[in-house]
C-alpha cells in the first residue's frame, strides 16, 4: 500500500514539530552548552572543550552506575518476558474473567511511580512491613533493604516485576487473541501437543507484540528513577544507584553543571542507539503485520 | 487436569499482586501510633483520621487538584497536535518523514533525568516556573510523540477507500476529518487519552522539578513528606490509595483497547 506523496502534510505535523521542539531542543542546546563550560555564577563561565567528557568518561562511580543498569536491565527482561507470557497463555479467553483479569493485572501501572515506591516501603520494611516482618520473623531470615545492599537489589527486582509484568502480559495476551482460531483447530487436528503448539503457533504469532514489550521493557528499565529513588533512595551506599539516580544527584544536587551535562550527553547517545535499534524494529514489526 | 493447573496459577499470580495494594490499604485504616505499637495482618480499630485529613488539608488535597489540572491540560495539548500529525504520518509520504518519527521516537525514549535540570531554567526564564501549564507542557515531551504512535497505528488499520470517497463527495479535509474520520477511529482516541493521562498521572520528576507550591502535584507532596523526619506511614499509605483511584475509575473503559495502545497500535 503506497502512501500518497505529498509535502503539504508538513502542515499537519508543524504543531507537533513545534510543541516537541520547545521542549527537547532548547534544553539540549543548553545542555551542550553546558558541558563544555565550568561555570561558577551567573555570567562568569569560561570554555573547556571536551574536559568534562573526560572527566565523566574516566568516573568510576559512573561505570559503576552502568554495569549496575545494564544488569538491572538485564535481569528484569529474564524474568519478566517468560513470565509475562507465561501468565498471558494462562489467561481466560472469553467471558467476564477476561475484563477482570485485565482490570486487575493492569493496576500497577496506574500508580505513580513514587507511590510504587510507597507501597514496597510500607510492605517490605522489617518492623511494620508484612514481607520484611514476615521474612524476618517467620522465617528467621534477617532482611532489611536499607542495611543491606543483595537486599535492596532483591526488594527492587520484586516491586520492578510486580510494577512492570502486567505490561508484557497485556501485550503477550494482545498477541495470543489475534491468533484466529482455525489455526488452533488444525493444531488439534494434527494432535498438537500444547508445547508443539506455542513453538509452532503462538510464539511465532506473539513474535511482534513481543518485540515491542521487550524494547519498551529495556528502556524503561534503563531509564529507572523514581521507584529506586523512593524506595532505597540509591543506596544503601552506591549499591541501587543507576544512572537516572547519579545524573540527577550530579546535576540537581551537586549543581555541578558542567559534569552534569557530560553525563546527559553520554547517557543520551546511549539511549540514541538503542532508539534506533528499537525504530528499527518497529518498522519491521509494522511491515510484519500489514504486509 | 491441565486447565485447572492454569488457574491455579494465574489465582496465585493475581493474588500476589494484590497483596502489596492490599497492605497499603490496612496501613491507610490504621493510625501512625497503632502501626508502629504493634504488627497486625489487618486493622482492628479502623480510622479514617489519615483520609479525613487528605480531605480537609487543604496542602494536601490541592495535591490532587493540581495534578488532575496539569494531566486534562496535557492529554487535551497533546490530541490536539497528535491527531492531525498522526494523520500525515500514516496517510502521506513527505520530505524528511522517516527522520521526523525517528526524532519524536528518541524523545519518548530520551531519559527524563537529562531535561530536568534545563527545564527548571527554561521555565524559570519564560517565567512559567510553578505553573501548571509548565509541567503540561514539559510532559508534552512523551505524550506528544507516544500520542502520535498510538493514533498512527490505529489511523493506519482504516482503509484509504474512505478518504477517497469522502474527498471525491466534495468534503473538505477539516470537515472530512472532525466529521467522519475521528468518530472511525473514537477507541484510538480513547486509548491515547487513557495513555496520556496515565504518563502524565504517574511521572515524578519533571512534575517535582517545576512546581514549589501553587501547582505542586500529589506526588511531589508525598515525596516530601518521605524525606521529612518522623514519617506518618498511615497518611502516607491513605494518599498513595487516593493516587490509585483515577486510574481506576477510566481503566474500566479502554480495558479491551488496552493492550493495542501498549502495542503503539500495532496488534
Amino acid at each position: 500500500m503506497e502512501k500518497w506523496a505529498n509535502n503539504k502534510a508538513w502542515f499537519l505535523v508543524l504543531p507537533v514539530v513545534i510543541i516537541v521542539a520547545f521542549s527537547a531542543i532548547i534544553p539540549l542546546m543548553t545542555v551542550i552548552n553546558y558541558s563544555v563550560q565550568d561555570i561558577w555564577g551567573p555570567g562568569q563561565s569560561v570554555f573547556v572543550g571536551t574536559e568534562w567528557f573526560e572527566e565523566m568518561l574516566g568516573d568510576k562511580r559512573l561505570h559503576d552506575a552502568l554495569w549496575r543498569q545494564f544488569l538491572f536491565s538485564g535481569l528484569v527482561l529474564l524474568i519478566e518476558m517468560p513470565l509475562g507470557v507465561l501468565i498471558a497463555l494462562a489467561m481466560p479467553k472469553r467471558g467476564w474473567g477476561v475484563s477482570a483479569c485485565l482490570v486487575t493485572i493492569a493496576i500497577p501501572l496506574l500508580i505513580p511511580w513514587n507511590v510504587i515506591g510507597t507501597i514496597w516501603i510500607i510492605f517490605t520494611r522489617p518492623d511494620i512491613g508484612l514481607f520484611g516482618a514476615g521474612i524476618n520473623n517467620l522465617l528467621g531470615i534477617a532482611f532489611d533493604h536499607t542495611a543491606r545492599p543483595l537486599d535492596a537489589w532483591i526488594t527492587l527486582m520484586l516491586m520492578e516485576i510486580w510494577h512492570w509484568t502486567p505490561l508484557v502480559i497485556l501485550l503477550a495476551y494482545a498477541g495470543l487473541r489475534a491468533i484466529p482460531e482455525a489455526f488452533y483447530q488444525a493444531a488439534k487436528i494434527d494432535g498438537a501437543s500444547a508445547w508443539a503448539k506455542f513453538q509452532y503457533i503462538q510464539l511465532p504469532k506473539m513474535r511482534g507484540v513481543l518485540t515491542i514489550a521487550l524494547l519498551l521493557r529495556f528502556m524503561d528499565s534503563f531509564l529507572i528513577y523514581a521507584e529506586p529513588f523512593v524506595l532505597t533512595g540509591g543506596g544503601p551506599g552506591n549499591s541501587t544507584t543507576f544512572l537516572s539516580i547519579y545524573l540527577v544527584k550530579i546535576a540537581l544536587g551537586q549543581f555541578d553543571l558542567g559534569p552534569g551535562a557530560a553525563f546527559s550527553l553520554i547517557y543520551f547517545v546511549i539511549v540514541l542507539l538503542f532508539s534506533f535499534m528499537f525504530y528499527q524494529a518497529l518498522q519491521r514489526v509494522g511491515k510484519g503485520e500489514k504486509g | 487436569m491441565k486447565p485447572k493447573k492454569k488457574t491455579i496459577g494465574l489465582l496465585i499470580y493475581l493474588g500476589l499482586l494484590m497483596i502489596p495494594l492490599y497492605w497499603m490499604l490496612n496501613m491507610s485504616l490504621r493510625s501512625n501510633a497503632d502501626i508502629l505499637a504493634s504488627f497486625a495482618l489487618y486493622p482492628k480499630d479502623i480510622t479514617f483520621v489519615n483520609y479525613l485529613k487528605i480531605f480537609t488539608d487543604s496542602s494536601w488535597y490541592m495535591g490532587y487538584v493540581n495534578s488532575i489540572i496539569y494531566v486534562t491540560m496535557n492529554t487535551i495539548i497533546s490530541l490536539t497536535v497528535a491527531l492531525p500529525a498522526a494523520y500525515a504520518f500514516s496517510r502521506y509520504q513527505f520530505v524528511g518523514d522517516k527522520q521526523l518519527f525517528f526524532w519524536l521516537l528518541t524523545n519518548r525514549m530520551a531519559p527524563a533525568a537529562i531535561f530536568a535540570l534545563p527545564f527548571f531554567q527554561l521555565y524559570s526564564a519564560i517565567g512559567l516556573m510553578d505553573t501548571h501549564i509548565a509541567v503540561a507542557l514539559a510532559h508534552c515531551l512523551f505524550n506528544v510523540p507516544l500520542s502520535v504512535w498510538i493514533l498512527e497505528g490505529f489511523m493506519s488499520g482504516v482503509p484509504r477507500e474512505i478518504d477517497e470517497t469522502a474527498f471525491i463527495d466534495g468534503y473538505s479535509f477539516p470537515r472530512f476529518f472532525i466529521t467522519i474520520f475521528i468518530p472511525l477511529i473514537r477507541a484510538g482516541v480513547g486509548v491515547t487519552a487513557f495513555f496520556c493521562f496515565m504518563f502524565s498521572w504517574v511521572e515524578l520528576l519533571f512534575s517535582r522539578t517545576l512546581t514549589v507550591t501553587e501547582a505542586k502535584p500529589i506526588a511531589a507532596i508525598m515525596t516530601r513528606t518521605i524525606s521529612a523526619t518522623g514519617l506518618d506511614y498511615g497518611l502516607l499509605a491513605a494518599a498513595g490509595m487516593l493516587t490509585i483511584v483515577p486510574g481506576i475509575l477510566v481503566i474500566w473503559f479502554v480495558r479491551n483497547h488496552m493492550a493495542k495502545g501498549f502495542a503503539l497500535g500495532r496488534v
